[in-house]
């Protein structure tokens, strides 16, 4: 994907914390699925996906298939302050990855 | 004489090396194995069995409140979860689904910068427990919430 990411990333200041929604486009394939001929659509689904805050490391998330296609997260950051980075990644079974940066507004 | 013990060492050298490879290689894959290991099983006991050790599960404590989950979803595809707590030394926050054919969904890691407060959206196969445990303080907080699901999210 060399224009659209497959993360977006919202910030929104909040009584001085920062909550960080995050949507990421993936099918999240469990592997039992089966197509329209019946065959089992192979598993593809994002193994972790971790929020960093200024290049540091502050919530990671360890995740099975049973999480909903196109899955959505939000967190609160404590603090975080306007123009701080704040960076979103993600690793999928097949060795897939995607990373994201965005400035707190 | 002088040649071929040179040889020989030279051999054995790289067989050595090459050995080490698959030896690390072996390791890493094994390791990646033990992590993944908590999403592949299809027991709810099982799961829990193998993520707390059997220690003990303190249920239905006032300081974890579950949002945004329904008492009756429409579609089990996508059910959104909202875990809020306040515990002070949260390390970790598991979400598991009793009835998936396999339990875990996802198990968030937590350092001090953010605040115990997670959502997601779950895919839930039938109607089931969800289950909520928070690791504070090195204890298990659970709290349980029953999902009456009308159509199931994982089957195609």
């Amino acid at each position: 994907m060399a224009n659209s990411s497959s993360i977006k990333i919202r910030t929104k200041r909040l009584d001085g914390n920062t909550q960080i929604r995050t949507l990421i486009t993936h099918p999240m394939e469990n592997g039992r699925n089966r197509d329209k001929i019946g065959n089992f659509i192979p598993a593809h689904h994002i193994q972790e996906l971790w929020i960093e805050h200024n290049r540091k490391k502050v919530i990671s998330c360890d995740m099975g298939g049973s999480i909903s296609k196109n899955p959505y997260f939000d967190f609160l950051l404590k603090g975080g302050e306007v123009g701080d980075t704040v960076t979103v990644s993600w690793v999928d079974n097949l060795g897939n990855t995607d990373t994201k940066d965005q400035k707190i507004k | 004489m002088l040649k071929s013990r040179r040889n020989f060492i030279a051999k054995a050298l790289s067989l050595g090396a090459y050995s080490l490879t698959i030896a690390s290689g072996l390791l890493h894959s094994s390791l990646a194995h033990a992590q993944r290991l908590k999403f592949s099983l299809n027991n709810y006991h099982e799961t829990i069995g193998y993520l707390f050790q059997g220690a003990e599960l303190i249920d239905n404590h006032y300081k974890i409140q579950i949002y945004r989950l329904p008492k009756v979803a429409e579609n089990g595809a996508n059910v959104p979860i909202k875990v809020v707590s306040n515990f002070k030394d949260i390390t970790k926050i598991y979400i598991l689904v009793q009835n998936n054919p396999h339990p875990l969904s996802a198990e968030f890691t937590l350092s001090p910068a953010v605040a115990a407060q997670v959502s997601a959206r779950l895919k839930m196969a039938k109607t089931s427990n969800v289950i909520v445990i928070v690791e504070a303080d090195g204890k298990f907080y659970r709290k349980v919430k029953n999902v009456k699901v009308a159509k199931g999210g994982c089957g195609g």
